[in-house]
C-alpha cells in the first residue's frame, strides 16, 4: 500500500491532520505542539501543500500514538476555529447522526 | 446447537492468548500498525470512523441463550450497550477499545464464540439458512455441512491468503433464505434421483462494484466429496484469481472472465486429483459432527391449540400472520423477531434486549436463537400454545414489530455514521422510510417488498438485490443515492436495474414513496407482488413516475 507520504498532496484550502488514537480508536487531531488532541479547535491548521506534508510526516512518524493519519479539509469559523470541511469529518467530530440504541 | 469439545476450547483459549500478546506488543510499540493490521483483521478487528469495530462470527446463525447473554455482556462491559447484527450472520461492536479487546475475546471464547476469519482474505464465516433444521422440507440440516466446511477451512494454511475474501452460504430449502446466489460459493443441499445426498454448487456470485449472480458449476456433488470439491474451487481461485487489482480479485471476476463452463472444467481437473484422497468426508466424521448438534426433545402437540384460538387481540393476529412461520414439527412454529422498529437502526439490539431474548429462548425455544442475514433474529422452536405469551413478552422489549418481509423490514449497512469506507449514510435513510411506512395496514396492502441500503459500492447492505435498492454515493461533497428496482436475493436472484440519476438525501424517502405508489397503481391485482410487477412492467413506468416532476 502506498504510504500517505508517497501520495501526491494537494490541498485546496485550510487543512488539518487527523487520525485515530491507537489505544481506543478515538478521533484525534495533530496539534502545533507535535502532539494530539481530541479537540479540533486545538488542531494545527495548514494552508500549503508543503506545510501539510510536513505535518502529516510528523503525524505518521508517531506510529505508537495514532493510526491512519491523513489530511482533511476544514473551514475556518468567524472566531478563527477550524470546523470540519466535509460530512465525513463532521460525523467523525460530532459522532453519529442518529440516536444510539437504548433499552426498550 | 453445536457443542465444542476440549480441543475446540483449548484452541480458542490459545488464540485469545496469542492475540493478547499481539495487542500488548502493539501498545508497547514493538509492533507497528503495518505489522499489526493483518493480525487484528484476522481476528475481526477493524478501525472505523470513531473507534475500533469488532466483528464476531455467529456460525450458520445459531446461538444458544448463554451465548446471546454473553454477547449482551460484552456489549454492556466493553462497548456502548448494543450490538449490530450484520447481513452475514455476524454481530459487530462499534466502540470497542483495543486494550480491552483481549478481555472481550476471552469472555466470548468461554462460551464458544470467536471472531476468527471474520475479516481478511480467507474463507469468512460460513452462513446458512437461519431456519436450518426446523423448516419443513429440508433434505438435511445445512448446519452440519456448514460446520464440516468451517472446521476444514478455519486456519487452513493454503486458504489464509487468497486473492480476496471468500464467502460461502448453504441452504437446503427450495426457498433460499441464505442468499446463496450472491456468494462466492453457494451450496444447495439436495438428493439426486438415486436418493443420495449431495450439493448443487454455484460459484462466482457476489455484489460490490461488479455484481454477479452465481452460476451452477456442478449440479450434483455427492456429500462425501464436498470438501474436496470446495478445495478444488479454492485451488483454482488461488492459482488463477487476480492479485494485481483489488477490484478484480474476487472469484466472481475469474468465473466471469473464464466463463462458467471453462472454470468448471478447471475445477473438475483439479478435483480429479484430490477427490479420492483424505478429503473424502467419511460417515464417522459427519456422524460425530451431527452428534454435537443438540436437537430439542419435541413433544406431541396440537397444531391448533386452544391458547392460539382464544387469543383474539388484533395486534396479536397481525403479528401471528406476519412473523410466525411453519415448523417441521406439528404444534411448533418459527418466530422471527424484528430488529426493525419504526425509527430504529436495522439490525441493532441493546444488551437489555439480548438478555431478554435469551431468557425468552430458554422459556419458549429450548434455549436457541437464530440470526438471519436479513438482520432479524428468530426463535426456532416455539410451541404454538405459547405464542400469545411470547408475543406479549416480545412486544414489551420492542422486537414484535409485525413488519417481517414488508417495506419497513429494511436491510442496511452501518453507512457513513460508522464506516470508514462509506460515502453516504444508510441508517437515517432507513429510519425515515420506516416512519413513512409505519402504518401496518399500508405496509400489508403493499405486501412483500424488500428495501436494501448500502452506503457505498461495497454493498454490505446488498442493495443490488433489494426489490428496491438504495446506494449512497458522494457528489461534490454531498450525499446522493442511486435507486435500483427489480433485484432479488432468493432462488430467483437477479441484480436490480438503475432507474435514473441519483437523488439527494432529502429526496430518497419521497422517491421510494413514488415508486410504491406507482406499483400500487400499476399492479395487475392486489396479490401481484412488487417484484413481480417490476418483472412484468420493466423499470420505465417507475422511472417516469419518479422523474416526471424532478
Amino acid at each position: 500500500m502506498t504510504s500517505p507520504l508517497q501520495q501526491k498532496i494537494k490541498i485546496t484550502g485550510p487543512s488539518i491532520v487527523t487520525a485515530n488514537r491507537t489505544s481506543d480508536g478515538a478521533v484525534i487531531y495533530r496539534t502545533a505542539q507535535q502532539g494530539w488532541s481530541v479537540d479540533l479547535a486545538k488542531a494545527a491548521v495548514v494552508r500549503t501543500a508543503d506545510a501539510a506534508r510536513a505535518l502529516l510526516a510528523e503525524a505518521v512518524a508517531d506510529d505508537l500514538g495514532a493510526v491512519g493519519a491523513y489530511i482533511a479539509p476544514v473551514s475556518i469559523a468567524d472566531d478563527g476555529a477550524p470546523t470540519p470541511g466535509n460530512l465525513r469529518e463532521r460525523i467523525r467530530r460530532n459522532g453519529v447522526t442518529i440516536d444510539l440504541p437504548v433499552c426498550a | 446447537m453445536y457443542a465444542y469439545d476440549e480441543i475446540d476450547r483449548a484452541f480458542l483459549s490459545e488464540r485469545v492468548s496469542e492475540f493478547r500478546d499481539q495487542v500488548a506488543r502493539r501498545l508497547s510499540g514493538e509492533l507497528t500498525e503495518d505489522e499489526f493490521k493483518s493480525l487484528r483483521l484476522m481476528n475481526g478487528v477493524y478501525l472505523q470512523l470513531h473507534a475500533y469495530m469488532f466483528r464476531v462470527a455467529i456460525p450458520y446463525g445459531t446461538l444458544s441463550s448463554a451465548q446471546l447473554r454473553r454477547l449482551a455482556a460484552v456489549a454492556r462491559k466493553y462497548d456502548r450497550g448494543y450490538g449490530h447484527f450484520t447481513t452475514r450472520q455476524n454481530i459487530q461492536y462499534n466502540w470497542i477499545k483495543l486494550a480491552e479487546l483481549p478481555d472481550a475475546m476471552e469472555e466470548l471464547a468461554e462460551v464458544g464464540i470467536h471472531a476468527i476469519q471474520t475479516s481478511g482474505n480467507c474463507v469468512r464465516n460460513i452462513t446458512a439458512d437461519q431456519w436450518s433444521g426446523v423448516t419443513p422440507g429440508e433434505v438435511d440440516d445445512p448446519r452440519i455441512w456448514a460446520e464440516v466446511l468451517r472446521q476444514y477451512t478455519t486456519l487452513h494454511p493454503e486458504f489464509s491468503f487468497l486473492p480476496r475474501k471468500f464467502k460461502i452460504a448453504i441452504t437446503a430449502s427450495d426457498h433460499d433464505r441464505a442468499a446463496i446466489k450472491i456468494h462466492d460459493i453457494g451450496l444447495k443441499l439436495k438428493r439426486n434421483d438415486e436418493g443420495r445426498l449431495g450439493f448443487e454448487v454455484l460459484v462466482g456470485g457476489g455484489l460490490g462494484r461488479t455484481p454477479f449472480i452465481g452460476k451452477t458449476v456442478n449440479a450434483f456433488v455427492p456429500a462425501r466429496d464436498i470438501v474436496s470439491y470446495v478445495e478444488a474451487v479454492l485451488r483454482v481461485y488461488n492459482q488463477c484469481g487476480r492479485r494485481d487489482n483489488i477490484y478484480k480479485a474476487r472469484i466472481k471476476i475469474l468465473v466471469h472472465e473464464l466463463g462458467a463452463e471453462a472454470f468448471a472444467r478447471d475445477v473438475e481437473a483439479e478435483w480429479a486429483q484430490i477427490r479420492d484422497s483424505a478429503l473424502v468426508v467419511d460417515d464417522d466424521m459427519v456422524a460425530d459432527i451431527r452428534s454435537r448438534f443438540s436437537y430439542p426433545d419435541y413433544q406431541e402437540l396440537p397444531e391448533t391449540p386452544g391458547e392460539l384460538v382464544r387469543e383474539t387481540d388484533p395486534h396479536f393476529r397481525t403479528w401471528l400472520h406476519n412473523s410466525v412461520a411453519p415448523h417441521k414439527e406439528p404444534g411448533y412454529a418459527i418466530v422471527t423477531l424484528s430488529l426493525k422498529p419504526v425509527g430504529g437502526a436495522p439490525g441493532d439490539a441493546t444488551a437489555e434486549q439480548m438478555d431478554a431474548i435469551a431468557d425468552l429462548a430458554d422459556r419458549y425455544s429450548f434455549g436457541e436463537i437464530r440470526v438471519g442475514h436479513e438482520q432479524n433474529l428468530a426463535l426456532p422452536n416455539v410451541a404454538k400454545r405459547d405464542l400469545p405469551a411470547l408475543w406479549r413478552a416480545l412486544d414489551r422489549i420492542g422486537v414484535a414489530t409485525p413488519n417481517v418481509n414488508l417495506v419497513s423490514d429494511i436491510i442496511a449497512c452501518p453507512g457513513l455514521d460508522y464506516c470508514s469506507l462509506a460515502n453516504a449514510r444508510s441508517i437515517p435513510v432507513a429510519q425515515e422510510l420506516t416512519r413513512r411506512f409505519a402504518d401496518h395496514d399500508l405496509a400489508a396492502m403493499i405486501g412483500r417488498l424488500h428495501i436494501n441500503i448500502s452506503g457505498c459500492i461495497n454493498a454490505c447492505g446488498h442493495h443490488h438485490v433489494g426489490h428496491i435498492g438504495i446506494l449512497g454515493v458522494e457528489k461534490n461533497g454531498e450525499e446522493f443515492y442511486q435507486i435500483t428496482i427489480g433485484g432479488r436475493a432468493d432462488e430467483g436472484a437477479v441484480v436490480g436495474t438503475l432507474i435514473g440519476p441519483a437523488v439527494r438525501f432529502t429526496e430518497v424517502a419521497d422517491v421510494i414513496e413514488d415508486i410504491v405508489e406507482a406499483y400500487l397503481a400499476l399492479r395487475a391485482r392486489p396479490d401481484e407482488l412488487f417484484i413481480d410487477a417490476v418483472a412484468r412492467l420493466g423499470v420505465q413506468p417507475f422511472k417516469e413516475r419518479v422523474y416526471a416532476t424532478r
